[in-house]
Formats: C-alpha cells, structure tokens, sequence
C-alpha cells in the first residue's frame, strides 16, 4: 500500500521532466490531421461545378437527422440542391454523411472553431457550407461517371460507355 | 391444399399457383423482375430460380424458373440451394454489366425494386470492367420520363402499357442486347395509364415526371392513406408529403377496388393542393381590409348564420362529414344538394335501383370477370377510367376461361395470349362519338341518346316479354337487340355499365331494365352506374332536393344567408341562372380551397383543407364508403377541415361550445344514426383511439430524414411534432413499426422490400385481399328489399330539329375534372375548345373543319372551331364537358350554330 503510494508520487515527479502536451491554445493552434472529422463543407468538382447532386443519401445516413435539403435541376437536367441546411447544434460529427455520398460532396475537415454564443447561429445553410475547392478529394466529377446527361457530357461520352446504341440496326 | 416441402420444410399451400407467388407468400424473399401478379408470367428475366428436386431422395434437383412452375402436390423445393443461390446472383451482376452509376440522380431511388434485388442477391461489387451500353432518351410528355441506360430488358413496361392497358404506341424496338422500350418517335405516350409505368417498371427507366419537379425520396414523405377525389370510382391512393406540399400520388393496392393500377388523373391531377390559387385566410368582403382574423370572422359569422333564414347548399366533391356537418348547421328542412335537378334526377333513379338490392353493383374486380359487356351512353375512358381498364380485362380474359381444358394455368401470360389468339369476350358499346374501347367491341354503335335508350329498351324487351318495348323500331335494330340480347343471356356473368355523363335519364332506365330482366332467382345481373363525382353517391344518399329548389326559396325572399360548401355553382347551371341566384342572397357564405368564380362573389370566404388536410369519408359509384386520412398538417392554420368550421359555427345558433366539437367518427356515428342508409360509414376504419401495442401508426418511415433540420432556419429549437386527434395514425415516424390493418397502412414497406413492390407482403395471398379484408364497406343491399318495376319512359325516335342541336357533353380525362385541371401536366394535355358536328351537318353549316361557329346555349355565346366526327349521327353537337372557357351550361342543353367571323 504505502510501496504504490510512493510509486505514484515518484512517476508523477518524473512526469516533470517530460515534453509538455498541453499547448497553448488559441495562441498556439493544434495540428490535425487531414481526416479528423470536424467542420463539414460541401465541396466542388474539378470543373467547379457544385458536386451535391442532391441524393439525400447524406440526410438518410444521419443517425441526429441534422441535413435537410431539396433538389433541384438546371436547365440541362444537372441536379443539385436548391437549399442545403445542417443544423451543427445537432452534429455529432461522427463523418457516416460524408460515408453515404455518392460523389465526394459533403466532407468533414479538420476544423472544430465552430463556437457560437447563440444557437440559432450553428444552422449552416449552403452558403455557408459551398466551398471552392475539391476538399480531400481531388479529380472526381460524378456527372462524367453516371449514365444520364445533364450538361456535363452528353449520352455515351462518359467514362467507359459505349456511344449510343443505333436502334435502327440489327448489326451485333 | 397441396403439400410442398421447401428446404425440407413442409407447406400447406394453394395448388395450381406458381412457386414464386407461393413462395412470396409464404414469406421468402425472392427475388424477380418480369413476373407481375397481375400480369403473370412469362419466364424472361431468369431471375427466380430455384432448385426443383424429383423426390424426397433427389439430392442434385435441377435448377427451375419458380414463377414458370405450378404448385402440386408433394413438390420438393428449395430456395436456399447454393446453386439456385449463386445461379441468381449470376443473373443480377450480368443484369448490372450495363447498368449505370445512377442511383445517387435516379428518382427510383429508394423505392427501387432492382436495388432491392442486388442487394438481396448479394451482388455488391462490380467484376465487369468493359464499356456500359448507352442510349438516347425520348421526350414521353408532361407525366413521364425516359432514361433508357437504366433498363434491365424485363418487359414489364411493354407488357403493361400494350397487353394489359391496350396502349398502342410504347413498345420494344431493336434486337438482342440492343432492345429499346419507347416510342416510335418523341411524343406524347397516349394512354391514359401511362403513370402506371412508373411503378411497373422496376427501374428508373420510367419514372413520375410531376415528382421530378420537386423531387423527394420514398423514405422522406409523410404519407397517408388516401382516396382519389378525381373521378366516381374511388380508387385507393398513398399521397405523400414533404416540406408542407403535397408531392406524389402512388397506388395504394385495394384488392376488390384498383388492384395495382390508377389512371393518369388519379395520379398526376394532385396539384391543385399545391396551387397559388388556394384561398389563403378567411375573407370578410364588407369590411376594409377584407383579411380577417377568426375572432373577427366570427363576429360577422354570429350576425348572419341565424337559423330559420339560412340554407345550406352541399356538394358532390366534400366529404359525407363536411355534408353532414353543414346539414347539421342548417337543418334539414334548409339543406340542398349542390347539383342541378337534372342531375339529382339522375342519382335519385339510380338509387332507387341500388337501394331496391334486385341488380348488383361490381367492383372494379368483379368487373373483371364480366364475359358479356354492354355500356351505354358513356365513354369510360374519360368518364371512369379504371372501369374502362377493368373492361379491357374483362373482354381480354374471357377466352382464357378455355385454358383450363388444356392445364394452362391462370398466371401462364404468353401461353394464354397463345392461345386467345384475336378472340375476346363480347363488348357492345352505344355512344354518339367513337371511344377508345371501340377497338375492342363487337359493334361499336353511334347513337344519339335517345336511340341508346331505345335499343336499351328493345334489348331489355328481347330479354323478357314483361318489359315494355319501343315502337316503330328499324328492322336493323330489332335485330341488332335479339344479337346483343342473346350474347347477354349466354353469358355466365354479364355487365351493363350506363351513366349520367350525358343526362340522359332514359338511357339509365333502359340500362336498369336490361339488368333486371337478366337478373334470375339465384343470381343477380351487374350493373355498374358511373357517377359524376367523388362523392355524388354519398351526396345524393342524404336525399335533399337539388339546386333547383333552392332558387325557389331564394326567389321567394325568406332566405338572407347561403352557405356554400366546397361547390363552384357555376359548374351546376346556366351562367344566367348562377348570377340570379346569387343576386337573390343577401350574404354568401363560401367554402372552398381554390378560387373560383363562386367564391368570387362570396361576401365571406372561408378558406378549407383538401383531401391532403383532412379526414373524410366518400362512397364511390358502387356504394363503398372508403375513408381518406390527412396526409399533413398544413402550415397554414386556415386550413382546416370543412366540417370542423362547419361544426364550430353551431355554436352560433344553439350555443355549442367549441369544445364539444366532434372527431370524424363521432360525426359519423351520430350521422349513421340519423340517416340509417349511412350504417356501415362509420366502420370503415379504425377509431381514432385505436393504438396496436400502445402505438400509433407512423405516417413517415423509419428513415424519414431531416427532422431536426428541415425547421431550423425558422428556429433552431425544434418544435413539438403536430398531433393527430382526429385517427389512428401519427405525423411522426415513432409508433407501431409491424403490419398496420389494411385501412391504416400509410405506405408499403417490408425488410429488404423499398418499393412498392412491398405490397406482397402486406396480401394474405399474393395479388389477392389485403391482410384483414380490403378496406371499405358497401353500403347498398346484397339482397332483394323493396319492390322493382321495370322502368316506362321510353322517349320517342330521335329527329334532329332544324336550326337546333342537342349538345353532347363530351367528357375528357383531362379536363373534365375541377381539381386536376389546376395541375400543370393535366392542363398541359386537357383538349382545346372545340365542337363536334357531323360532315353533313358541317356541310350544311357551309364550314370545315376547324372552322369557326358561334354556338349559342342558353344565353352564352362561344366561338369554336369545328371538330367534324363522321360517326357522330345528324343533329347532335358535341363540346368537351366542363372544360375551362366551357363552363356555365346548364345540362343537359340545346344549342344554335352558326358559320361565325371569329
Ligand atoms: S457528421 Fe454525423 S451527425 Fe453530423 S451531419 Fe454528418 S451524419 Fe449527421
Ligand atoms: S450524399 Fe452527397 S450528393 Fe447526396 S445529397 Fe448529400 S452531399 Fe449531396
Ligand atoms: S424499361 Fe423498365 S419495365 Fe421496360 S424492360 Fe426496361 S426495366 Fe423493364
Ligand atoms: S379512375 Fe377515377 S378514381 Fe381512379 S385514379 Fe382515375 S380519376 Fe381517380
Ligand atoms: S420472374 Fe421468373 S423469370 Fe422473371
């Protein structure tokens, strides 16, 4: 008993000498790493173009149900969302929305800085979520992989498609 | 009942089905793509298979397609055989080779029976490195998209639309691995089923264009049982909800009323619930500004709703609630119904025949099994089309009854087109104008009214000598009446079908006398009536006198107020006639949800919920009290349920306190207590205080997403989720996650079953009843109560009269109908104004076609281009019934034509 107590004593006057892990924040920042799921952006295609296509897949997947939003279309059937809202003050932050996308839109970077002093202020609407940049996922454009043609290639130009079948021939 | 062991399990189980619907009902999953239980087989996916073994001792079996074998007895099976396992697996990833990455933008996500199949085959993992085909889509018109890449060459689609609905212009083009389903060319798809493809089609080939335009996903809408309110027919329907409008109508499968089918209108005709033109606040027109609140509407409302100088008019599109509750607020003695006395004399000879209980009104499914049809003066296409689709069935089925000798089964489709060959049951149809069921009938006949009502008659003569008998008939005729009289007593289960559409009351007599003399002891003869509206059964059952006798009393000055129900009058009778009645009230009081030319004059306007608001209970042409739940409770507070206004105004008469107000059923009751020929609407669905383990019924499926989002702009706070006190089921997706009873079910879903395709398992057979009966009850005698006589009015030989035509109200599907109409897809295909005038008579008039007269009826004056109809007989004009520009006639009508300068 008294042999542990002193053990304890003696590891923690140790401890003294070690390199310090508590820093300094917010003078000094703490560095994350690339997957550390904080903040959640919607990102761009490497065209620019917005890369939610809509799907609600994210909306499903959230086990606090804080995504809403509604899809819409452009003038070439291109499908995006008309508004997109996440409620932060709900966000558990636990990355299965960016898990569910289908086109690497919705993603977590690491970012925790979202402190507010009033609530209603942690509802993000995709204004605040549209970022200009492809996030941690460079090079993919959903629209060039899918089937449909909504402006961004036309019908069989895609990646690994066949141009469009002549329905007119019978030829194999 | 045969004895099948499926992995060593043993069954009870119906002989002569085929394995898979067996199968399916005894609850395996598995999977399949181009059987449909109403379509049958025919064996083309491959996707079914399943071992089939010799005997007890067979231990290799071999593997079979389970939708192309039938049951018997003593059958080894089975399904979780590793080769029948891995052989289905096999068939979804050749399926999926071509497949493209489009279910994060395909409108069947979620409710897509091919995802549900990969998935349940295990195919999770794309080997096939090739090129996917591609193809080019067609424009299919404002109901339907086309995206071609999606197909899996089931051919459900063309199964559907050509075998099943007679649809003439889908269908399958190319060869081999090439095959594409759609138009010759870019076009409008003409059948008036054409919405049905999107839930055939197990892909996203076909999908509802009207929900593309808001487009939400199966597992986010608030849904609810619902009835559609465009037709007489009363075919079941989920409407689903998102973000406080309304977005999509799906079939809501009823065994005895639409199976798995609804027409285009039914479907597509949903948005007038989302329309600008709804009626947003309460309006009182006398004071500045006209918006008011309720405490000030009531203020005005107490003055004025006194009770011996108000009367009540009621409609044939409001809920037997919302009728009832305004019969309650006026009196009986003050109540009228909404329509004109030409048609109140319509339903009141139709509802002496069905409450006399000596013919039988069919469902929709018993019309299916008809072998002899004769329809007169109607064209059900455009006036009920379900009726027209069952009719279809009726005559295309009747020559399978032959199958049997031969041991084809009833699922086996291809074999029984085989062998029906061009061969069909017998159809006479009798209308002015050509229809689309033309095509299938013996002998389309185009004739005036009163000669329909004439051959009716020597029909009904030929068939029993007691029936009075026309004179001075043509010989043809006669003739033509001995033929189709002697199909009619041949067959094993005839059906006449008549109607109000061209006020004809004549032809409904003749059309009833054919019925009661094929009625025999032991079996009565069907007789289907096709109505004009939602509800005009219900309505027409409280027997109050029509509009006609309203004016009387309004013209004598005794009554200062008029209350309006869910009712554009100017729909019911002449312009003229309209304006003078209103002119006659001193304050009008309207209820309705969209404006009209009604509310227009209303001095006080009360806004009301649609069917999507509210709960109401409506009887359809066959006598079925079907109940409809509210989908949604709507953001505007204004819009609340006819008869919940209507009872809170009793409290200015009697002094009923609010609280006393009643819930839809305690309505009911006290309604089935008053009018005895109601008993049976108030149990058409289970009590609001009905809970299954506690529970109630969840509107939203489990996972409904956004719930702490979706309101979080307004508040980040979410509010407490809107409470039903009204039903059983709740707006949330907590409660009972079992089987809700068959009247309750919100929307079909099972486990691994995401599309509709669900239904299966919510059948105690698959493709027949609901578990627990299909929902509804009939409410007209099954058996003889009161005294028939046939009927004596039989008019005189029809003879065009110089200078003056008899106006055909020519219904449309699309166009005919109030509601739908305010959808733009429906609009976008609702006819033009025209009129239809035989060649003679246009060559008379000195025009052609399309030509310009000026029609006068009453004293309205229209400009029409001619329509010239060579089947249409001499002194008869037709005009689309009640389409916009078209209204204000008082029907039935003459008209005067002449060559007009625009
Ligand atoms: S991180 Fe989790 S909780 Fe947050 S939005 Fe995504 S799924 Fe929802
Ligand atoms: S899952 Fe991705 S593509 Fe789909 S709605 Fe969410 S962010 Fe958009
Ligand atoms: S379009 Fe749809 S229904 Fe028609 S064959 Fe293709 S997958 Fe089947
Ligand atoms: S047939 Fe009539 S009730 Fe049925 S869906 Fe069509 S309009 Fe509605
Ligand atoms: S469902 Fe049996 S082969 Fe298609």
């Amino acid at each position: 008993m008294m042999i542990s107590l002193l053990r304890t004593i003696g590891l923690t006057f140790l401890h003294m000498f070690k390199k310090r892990e508590t820093i300094q924040y917010p003078e000094e920042k703490a560095s994350l790493h690339p997957r550390w799921r904080g903040r959640i952006v919607l990102t761009r295609d490497p065209d620019m173009g917005e890369r939610c296509v809509g799907c609600y897949l994210c909306a499903a997947a959230c086990p606090v149900d804080c995504i809403s939003l509604q899809a819409t279309e452009d003038e070439n059937g291109r499908r995006y969302p008309e508004f997109f809202r996440i409620n932060f003050s709900r966000c558990i932050f636990c990355g299965y929305c960016e898990e569910a996308c289908p086109t690497y839109a919705i993603q977590l970077i690491p970012d925790f800085e979202m402190a507010e002093y009033n609530r209603q202020d942690m509802v993000y609407e995709k204004e605040d979520l549209l970022i200009n940049s492809q996030g941690k996922y460079p090079g993919y454009n959903y629209y060039k992989i899918a089937g449909l043609d909504a402006g961004v290639k036309g019908k069989g130009t895609g990646e690994n498609e066949d141009p469009p079948i002549d329905i007119h021939s019978l030829l194999p | 009942m045969a004895t099948i062991y499926i992995d060593h399990k043993a069954y009870e189980v119906t002989p002569g089905k085929n394995v898979l619907e067996t199968c399916l009902t005894l609850g395996f999953d598995l999977p399949y793509f181009c059987w449909h239980p109403a379509m049958g087989s025919v064996g083309a996916c491959r996707q079914c298979a399943i071992k089939l073994f010799k005997d007890e001792d067979d231990t290799k079996g071999r593997l079979v397609m389970s939708c192309m074998e039938t049951v018997k007895d003593n059958m080894y099976l089975s399904v979780e055989d590793p080769a029948a396992r891995a052989f289905r697996a096999q068939v979804i990833e050749w399926l999926m080779t071509n497949h493209p990455h489009d279910c994060a933008v395909c409108d069947e996500g979620g409710s897509c029976h091919l995802q549900d199949m990969t998935v349940m085959t295990g195919h999770n993992y794309r080997r096939f490195q090739f090129p996917k085909r591609s193809y080019k889509n067609q424009y299919l018109g404002p109901f339907i998209n086309h995206e071609m890449n999606r197909c899996i060459q089931c051919y459900r689609c063309v199964r559907f639309y050509k075998d099943y609905a007679g649809g003439k212009d889908l269908d399958v083009f190319a060869a081999h691995n090439h095959v594409y389903f759609g138009r010759a060319e870019d076009g409008i798809l003409e059948s008036e089923f054409s919405g049905n493809l999107a839930e055939v089609c197990p892909t996203g080939v076909f999908t509802d264009k009207s929900l593309k335009a808001h487009y939400t996903r199966k597992w986010d809408m608030t849904m609810a049982p619902s009835i559609c309110q465009h037709c007489s027919l009363g075919c079941n329907v989920i409407a689903g909800e998102r973000y406080g409008e309304l977005r999509q109508i799906t079939n809501r499968y009823n065994g005895a009323v639409n199976g798995y089918f609804i027409c285009d209108r039914g479907r597509f005709g949903y948005e007038f619930v989302n329309n600008i033109n709804r009626i947003q606040q309460p309006l009182v027109r006398a004071q500045i500004p006209d918006a008011a609140d309720k405490d000030s509407l009531y203020r005005q409302l107490a003055k004025i709703l006194t009770k011996d100088t108000t009367i009540g008019i009621a409609s044939p599109r409001a809920s037997l609630e919302a009728n009832f509750a305004l019969r309650q607020l006026v009196g009986k003695e003050n109540f009228y119904q909404g329509v004109s006395e030409a048609e109140a004399q319509l339903m009141r000879n139709i509802l002496l025949t069905l409450n006399s209980g000596h013919v039988h009104s069919p469902s929709l499914k018993e019309t299916e099994t008809a072998d002899a049809v004769f329809i007169l003066g109607e064209d059900l296409t455009n006036s009920a089309p379900m009726l027209a689709l069952a009719v279809r069935q009726a005559i295309r089925k009747a020559p399978f009854e032959k199958a049997a000798e031969i041991s084809i089964p009833t699922w086996h489709d291809a074999a029984l087109r085989e062998l029906a060959q061009e061969e069909k049951g017998a159809l006479f149809i009798a209308y002015p104008t050509k229809t689309k069921l033309d095509e299938l009938a013996d002998k389309p006949l185009h004739l005036s009214p009163d000669e329909i009502a004439r051959l009716g008659y020597t029909v009904a003569a030929q068939l029993n000598t007691n029936v009075p008998a026309p004179e001075g008939l043509s010989k043809h005729s006669l003739k033509l009446a001995k033929q189709i009289a002697g199909i009619l007593k041949k067959a094993k289960n005839p059906l006449i079908i008549c109607g109000t559409s061209l006020f004809n009351e004549a032809i409904i007599s003749a059309a009833t006398n054919i019925a009661l003399a094929l009625s025999g002891k032991e079996k009565k003869a069907n007789l289907s009536f096709v109505i004009p509206e939602c509800n005009s059964m219900g309505l027409a059952m409280m027997d109050a006198p029509s509009l006609a006798h309203a004016m009387e009393v309004l013209e004598n000055g005794d009554v200062d107020t008029v209350v309006v129900l869910e009712n554009d009058l100017y729909r019911r009778g002449g312009k003229g006639e309209i304006d003078l009645l209103f002119n006659h009230c001193r304050n009008l009081v309207v209820l309705d949800h969209l404006h009209n030319e009604t509310s227009n004059k209303a001095s006080i306007l009360i806004p009301v919920a649609t069917f999507a608001e509210a709960d109401g209970t409506i009887v359809n042409n066959e006598g079925r009290a079907q109940r409809f739940f509210q989908v949604f409770s709507p953001k505007n507070e204004n819009f609340r349920e006819s008869w919940r206004w209507l009872d809170e105004f009793r409290q200015f008469q009697n002094g009923i306190c609010p609280e006393e107000l009643k819930a839809p059923e305690n309505l009911l009751a006290e309604m089935a207590h008053l009018m005895p020929q109601f008993k049976g609407a108030d149990t058409v669905a289970p009590d609001a205080d009905f809970r299954i383990s506690g529970q109630k019924i969840p509107r939203e499926p489990h996972r409904y997403s956004g719930r702490t989002a979706m309101l979080a702009n307004i508040n980040v706070s979410e509010p407490k989720p809107p409470e039903d006190h009204d039903s059983a089921l709740s707006f949330t997706m907590e409660g009972y996650k079992g089987m809700p009873p068959a009247p309750l079910i919100p929307f079909f879903w099972a486990p691994g079953w995401n599309s509709g395709q669900s239904v299966n398992k919510y059948q105690a057979e698959v493709g027949g009843s609901l578990r627990g009966g299909d929902p509804g009850n009939r409410l007209f005698p099954e058996i003889s109560v009161a005294e028939l006589s046939y009927r004596n009015h039989i008019p005189s030989p029809f003879i065009p009269s110089p200078g003056e035509w008899l106006m055909l109200p020519l219904s449309h599907i699309f166009g005919s109908e109030e509601l739908s109409i305010y959808s733009p897809g429906i609009n976008e295909r609702c006819p033009k104004p025209y009129i239809a005038i035989n060649r003679k008579d246009a060559k008379d008039l000195n025009t052609a076609e399309n030509d310009i007269v000026q029609l006068q009826i009453q004293d309205q004056l229209y400009f029409l281009p001619v329509r010239i109809m060579e089947e249409l007989p001499q002194g008869l004009a037709g005009i689309p019934y009640q389409i916009p520009g078209l209204t204000g006639i008082s029907w039935p009508a003459k008209g005067t034509l002449t060559k007009g300068n625009t």
